[in-house]
């Protein structure tokens, strides 16, 4: 017999509609798995009470034939980025460890309001900054998935912890937030699929801001239509954030299977990295062989300035995060540490409180918005930010949707890159200029390397049109057939 | 351009974050790195492209000005490490 935690979403909600299991024994099964999984350092903070309160009330719905839809009693897991009424929200940092939000974010707000049953907070590199779950106050996150020597690896970052979750059978779905890569990359390295819609699609309001201008909540899950199902619930207009669109949200799921039969997909020819693994460039090849047996016209184009994303994406970034994070002072919440002035308090607290790839992002913030420099670098970095923007609208005039890798590496061991921060952020050089460009992108499992190891396809669609990301998606996802899952969650030992 | 001792003391001040003395010299060097690196983007030829501030062209959307929320000092100030009464407490600013 399946397990309950091997369920899909989709399948998941059929079992609960014919009341083969109820919410409550889903819940039970998911909150075991994550008791067994505990060395992975996933969660940061379980919430079993809620889980088990939200399951029963999701039967007791189903009960009296009034069940919400598809994720009514669906266990998730959420980003420990989303304030979530109190239940403490530290963003994996020092500086808000014990915070407990009075309040509850729009994207956690609307996932409980379609019943998704909470299972706790996910583990998360420090604000958000970093791509191994490396640089958590609360310590790394394991991924799931081993090296060939059984050497722990790290999961990708930031949301690793939800990607290990739903990696591990954790639970089928969870939230992450994906700045310049923190949802796809992470989906990648563990073999899930992960989404960041358009910019604007999900309401920022209650996600602990990074970098405003590129931050967007989306979901991870083991399948497209699952990931379809929880962006449903996720997106839609708010007057919370202003930046919120108020286009109307399609039925993601729906659009799922309608193939890809006539749809352009452009190769991207700078995304042809120096040094990347012949296995990733042969992967890439063969999901533009899927796509065209499918159906779908397969032609080259050019984004010429791709190599300056990254470099444009370190100076935007840390500038924005310089100026959000300013209000972590001591004064308002979270850490204080003492100091004979208002300005020695300030500094010491966030001296103390700021880890170290933290500390040098607003650094690098700082001085790139100080005067003399802002011009140089700031509204430099703006302006390229413009000439990649242009890339993507130029190559949509040919294509439909693009296909790249999503990451040009497998999952690395943890603790390596740490003495090397450039190292790192090329962990997301394809998944950057996605940001910058504000477009959705997904990435979906395609492949195990060498060692095992799982890779990830990305797609990248015009604003607004994840309904053809979806397409595409599960087009890729439909020829990978990766049912592979990590030893001792589920895969052979 | 390269940062100096002074210069991240400068910065760490405008940040307000302390850096002990004896880190000075290994974060001028890490901001160094990754300023370096950056400065490539002085290949780009960028005359006449406007500076892009976000995505999506949005409009700011305009409401009514008027109070919808607020009046619950006791919720504001759940989360403060100091208060006094309805006010957040810091050290003594003004001697």
């Amino acid at each position: 017999m399946t397990r309950l935690t091997d369920l899909t979403i989709a399948a998941a909600a059929r079992g609960l509609a014919a009341k083969e299991f109820s919410a409550v024994e889903l819940a039970d099964a998911c909150l075991a798995a994550a008791d067994a999984a505990q060395n992975l350092n996933a969660f940061i903070t379980m919430t079993p009470d809620i889980a088990r309160a939200r399951a029963a009330a999701a039967d007791v719905r189903r009960a009296k034939g009034a069940a919400l839809g598809p994720l009514d009693g669906i266990p998730v897991a959420i980003k420990d980025l989303f304030c979530t009424e109190g239940v403490q929200t530290t963003a994996g940092s020092h500086i808000l460890e014990g915070f407990v939000p009075l309040y509850e974010s729009t994207v956690t707000q609307k996932l409980a309001a379609a019943g998704a049953v909470m299972l706790g907070k996910t583990n998360l590199d420090e604000f958000a900054m970093g791509s191994s779950n490396m640089t958590s106050y609360f310590g790394p996150v394991e991924n799931p998935w081993r090296g060939q020597a059984g050497q722990a690896l790290v999961p990708g970052g930031s949301s690793g912890g939800s990607a290990a979750a739903v990696a591990a059978g954790i639970c089928p779905g969870a939230l992450g937030t994906d700045t310049g890569g923190s949802i796809r990359q992470p989906a990648s390295l563990t073999g899930i699929v992960g989404m960041k819609p358009t910019y604007g699609r999900c309401s920022r309001w209650g996600i602990v801001a990074f970098a405003s201008s590129l931050d967007q909540a989306g979901p991870f899950a083991r399948t497209v239509e699952d990931a379809a199902i929880l962006l449903a619930a996720m997106a839609g207009h708010d007057a919370k954030d202003s930046t919120s669109s108020p286009q109307a949200v399609p039925d993601f799921a729906k659009a799922v299977n309608g193939g890809v039969k006539g749809l352009r997909v452009g190769i991207p020819r700078e995304y042809t990295m120096d040094g990347m693994p012949a296995e990733i460039q042969a992967l890439w090849d063969k999901g533009a062989e899927w796509l065209k047996a499918q159906g779908a016209e397969v032609r080259e184009v050019s984004l010429p300035h791709t190599k300056y994303a990254l470099p444009a994406y370190y100076i935007v970034a840390p500038a924005e995060a310089s100026s959000n994070l300013a209000r972590y002072d001591g004064v308002r919440y979270g850490l204080r540490v003492p100091g004979d002035t208002l300005d020695d308090m300030y500094a010491n607290t966030r001296g103390e409180g700021f880890g170290a790839e933290v500390r040098r992002r607003v650094l690098i913030g700082t001085y790139v918005l100080s005067a003399g420099y802002y011009d140089a670098y700031y509204v430099k970095a703006q302006r390229v930010r413009t000439r990649i923007l242009e890339d993507f609208t130029n190559a949509f005039e040919d294509v439909d949707v693009l296909l790249t890798p999503t990451a040009p590496n497998a999952a690395f061991p943890v603790g390596a890159k740490m003495d090397d921060p450039i190292a790192m952020y090329l962990n997301d050089v394809f998944t950057v200029p996605v940001n910058l460009a504000g477009l959705p992108g997904i990435s979906v499992p395609a492949g195990l390397d060498k060692d095992g190891l799982p890779l990830g396809l990305q797609l990248i669609g015009r604003p607004f049109d994840e309904e053809t990301l979806f397409r595409a998606a599960r087009a890729v996802e439909e020829a990978a057939q990766f049912t592979a899952r990590p030893a001792g969650f589920g895969g052979a030992a | 351009m390269s940062l100096n001792e002074d210069d991240v003391r400068r910065v760490a001040f405008l940040a307000r974050i302390r850096v002990p003395e004896d880190q000075l010299s290994g974060v001028a060097r890490d901001l160094n790195n990754i300023i370096g690196w950056v400065e490539q983007l002085s290949e780009v030829d960028t005359d006449g492209v406007e500076p892009m501030t976000g995505t999506g062209g949005l409009r700011l959307p305009m409401r009514e000005d008027k109070v919808t929320d607020g009046g619950d000092p006791d919720r504001v100030l759940a989360n403060a490490p100091d208060r006094a009464g309805d006010y957040y407490a810091v050290p003594k600013v003004v001697e």
